[in-house]
């Protein structure tokens, strides 16, 4: 019998994804999709509770498959409270649009579960059914709303580009088994001591690593991105712009620094070029954007080539100190930018006249007169992505860009800053359209009352994370003491 | 011993003529026909292998789910395969080369493979001798890979709900019988007592 409590909150929401499933069938059907929704959100909030109780410093149970320590502990937060989120903010929307049933918001919670097992993964075998539960779900809810072309054709590009990308990792989990005999990750770290492999691993390593560019949308495995968010429902846009990412970079780190830890030299080769590469086009290409998502959507590939250089440096470092800075980089980059991108989102929800969405970047001009709070809240996001201080982002763009020096990786913290300075310009964009444009016909109003708590609560996360920023830094710090320790 | 490696040739020759077949067939049914043939075939080899479970999930899962899958796909979906193969003369050179170039680099890797004489002592999960390969599964897939089965359980249960999602629609006025309601039905609920004065009608 093997140990379940490592693993208690994966099977608490298991359990009760298919307990909401069943409700969802034999509820009224009037209420049940509003029932189920709101019930989701709360077990995502009561799995919180579990993952911080249960887990006590680092446990493996399944034979070495999966894994809790405080990294996991972390990333879990960050995922739990981004799909709950996104739940919350996502019914009025379903509900406008006649498409709100019950099943999204347990696809949702099923999407969260898999995404959990990403980031608890110790195995190849584990790693792949996680992924593949996670993105099974997306593919769903990406094409939730089945009579718009647009969605079906945005749940049909990501699915055959998914596969594909599957089909890749798979490839590579072959040859590193193949070359290694093993798929566990503590045997794994434990052959290639010294950074000595045989090339069939290198080459197997250089698939698993396009499988996952492809999960977090990195050039140049991004095409599928701009196309899926602009077509997806919008706030099914805001889950996939957060929590399918950060639980694929903390995947990508656990196996990169779990398994082939030794080996970094060879892997942070490709990942600087991803990274550089992503940075470049997310602040080029999003430059002549019209629509709001597209603009999300390059902004997205941009955020992640940043928070790759944390991993690249925890790759390519000489020593251990500087490897954890850059790792504890990445996760703080990746919390604000989960609390940033939440915020955006809610805002873009909010664009709404006559109950119809709008998603123009037009269409926000003259927001400054007709709704100065939402204006002031979305201009402070704004800002905090094009990294400008005393606000958030300019933190998460401060610790990367410092692990990067001090690894001596100047290529990327030079790239890096100047790609953001052009990316500052799209951004601040939309502050100029916000504040000195004519104004347009005002957006819907009453705005109900969970996007008002979503966006006061990113909104002071970003404004004040300057003046106590203790909690974020420390859970970072804790959480990269699990994945390198000494 | 000689029995064997002719069951072997006589397996893997029928496959690769199946595949062959698969691929050229000018009527798509015939084409699913002979992708069973393969099938079979391989699952053949499968026995040979010592693999017997295997051998019949290729047979049950394969020919009896997948292939006639294909089949009723095949039939209902009315697509046009001749239109399909129309490059397929023209591009033959070009797909013959890549064919061939591939065959070259298998046949070099393969040549040049060396096993390791200890790698089967080094499998995580090496295969007993003493029970058959069945129950050896099964030993395995309910204790030391039990999280594996359940996810890949899970990852199912997805799909399923995802199909149903995408495509069920509660279609307005088609009309089912409801029992239920049937019986609920009282007398005043439908009859209507109308006094009809001589000669005025309704």
């Amino acid at each position: 019998m093997p140990n379940l409590i490592p693993a208690l909150p994966e099977i608490f929401l298991a359990v009760a994804a298919m307990a909401l499933l069943m409700a969802g069938v034999f509820l009224n059907p009037q209420t049940a999709s509003r029932n189920v929704s709101y019930t989701s959100a709360g077990v995502l909030v009561v799995t919180i509770a579990i993952v911080g109780l249960v887990t006590d410093g680092t446990a493996t149970t399944f034979g070495g498959a999966f894994i809790t320590d405080t990294f996991a502990v972390f990333v879990k937060a960050l995922i739990l409270i981004a799909t709950a989120v996104a739940v919350i903010m996502s019914r009025e929307y379903l509900e406008q649009n006649g498409i709100f049933r019950f099943e999204f918001p347990v696809l949702m919670v099923l999407a969260a579960l898999g995404m959990m097992m990403m980031v608890s993964a110790n195995d190849m075998i584990a790693l792949y059914l996680g992924l593949e539960l996670q993105s099974l779900s997306l593919y769903v809810i990406a094409s939730f709303q089945r009579e718009s072309t647009r969605s079906a054709e945005a749940g049909l590009k990501y699915f055959v580009l998914g596969a594909l990308s599957s089909g890749l990792l798979l490839y590579g989990i072959s040859l590193v088994y193949g070359f290694s005999g093993t798929t566990g990750f503590d045997k794994l770290a434990g052959l290639f001591i010294g950074g000595d492999a045989p090339v069939g691993v290198i080459v197997g390593l250089v698939f698993i690593l396009a499988g996952f560019a492809f999960k977090v949308s990195a050039v140049p495995f991004h095409m599928w991105t701009p196309d899926v968010y602009e077509g997806a429902p919008t706030p099914v846009t805001a889950f996939f712009a957060v929590a399918p990412k950060i639980a694929a970079l903390a995947l990508m780190t656990r196996t990169m620094v779990g398994a082939f830890g030794d080996l970094g030299a060879e892997w942070s080769q490709v990942i600087i070029f991803v990274s550089i590469a992503s940075m470049i086009l997310g602040a080029f290409a999003a430059i002549n954007q019209k629509n709001i998502k597209r603009l999300m959507a390059y902004s997205s590939i941009g955020h992640m080539g940043y928070a790759l250089i944390g991993l690249a440096v925890a790759g390519a470092a000489d020593d251990a100190v500087t490897r954890s800075d850059g790792l504890q980089g990445l996760l703080v980059y990746l919390a604000i930018y989960m609390f940033m991108n939440i915020g955006t989102f809610a805002c873009i929800l909010l664009m709404r006249r006559n109950n119809r969405m709008v998603e123009g970047i037009d269409d926000l001009a003259g927001l400054s007169k007709t709704n100065p709070a939402m204006a002031f809240v979305l201009a402070a996001f704004m800002f905090s992505m094009a990294g400008i201080p005393p606000l958030a982002g300019f933190f998460g763009k401060l610790y990367i860009f410092l692990a990067a020096v001090e690894a001596e990786l100047f290529a990327l913290a030079i790239i890096g800053v100047l790609s953001s300075v052009v990316a500052a310009f799209y951004y601040i964009r939309i502050v100029k359209v916000m504040y000195f444009d004519d104004p347009e016909e005002a957006f819907d109003k009453p705005i109900s009352r969970e996007m008002k708590a979503v966006l006061i609560v990113t909104g002071a996360v970003v404004l004040l994370f300057i003046v106590y920023p203790l909690p974020i830094l420390s859970g970072a710090s804790l959480a990269t003491a699990a994945l390198m320790p000494g | 011993m000689i029995i064997q490696s002719l069951a072997f040739y006589l397996f893997s020759i029928v496959i690769v003529a199946s595949a062959l077949m698969v691929i050229s067939a000018r009527n798509p049914v015939h084409s699913v026909l002979f992708l069973i043939l393969a099938f079979f075939n391989s699952a053949g080899l499968f026995v040979l292998l010592g693999a017997e479970f295997l051998a019949m999930i290729l047979v049950v899962v394969y020919v009896g789910a997948v292939a006639v899958l294909f089949l009723f796909v095949v039939m209902m979906l009315d697509i046009n395969f001749a239109a399909l193969r129309e490059g397929f003369q023209q591009y033959l050179p070009l797909g013959a080369m890549v064919g061939l170039v591939l065959l070259i680099e298998l046949g070099i890797i393969f040549g040049s493979w060396a096993i390791a004489p200890e790698v089967a002592d080094l499998s995580s999960a090496p295969i007993p001798s003493d029970v058959t390969n069945t129950e050896a599964l099964g030993r395995l897939i309910y204790t030391d890979y039990i999280y594996f089965f359940q996810a890949a359980g899970m990852v199912l249960l997805v799909a399923m709900i995802g199909a149903i999602v995408l495509t069920h629609r509660s279609r307005p006025g088609v009309r089912k019988q409801r029992i239920g309601e049937q019986v609920a039905r009282r007398p005043s609920d439908t009859i209507e007592v109308r006094k009809v004065p001589t000669g005025g009608g309704i």
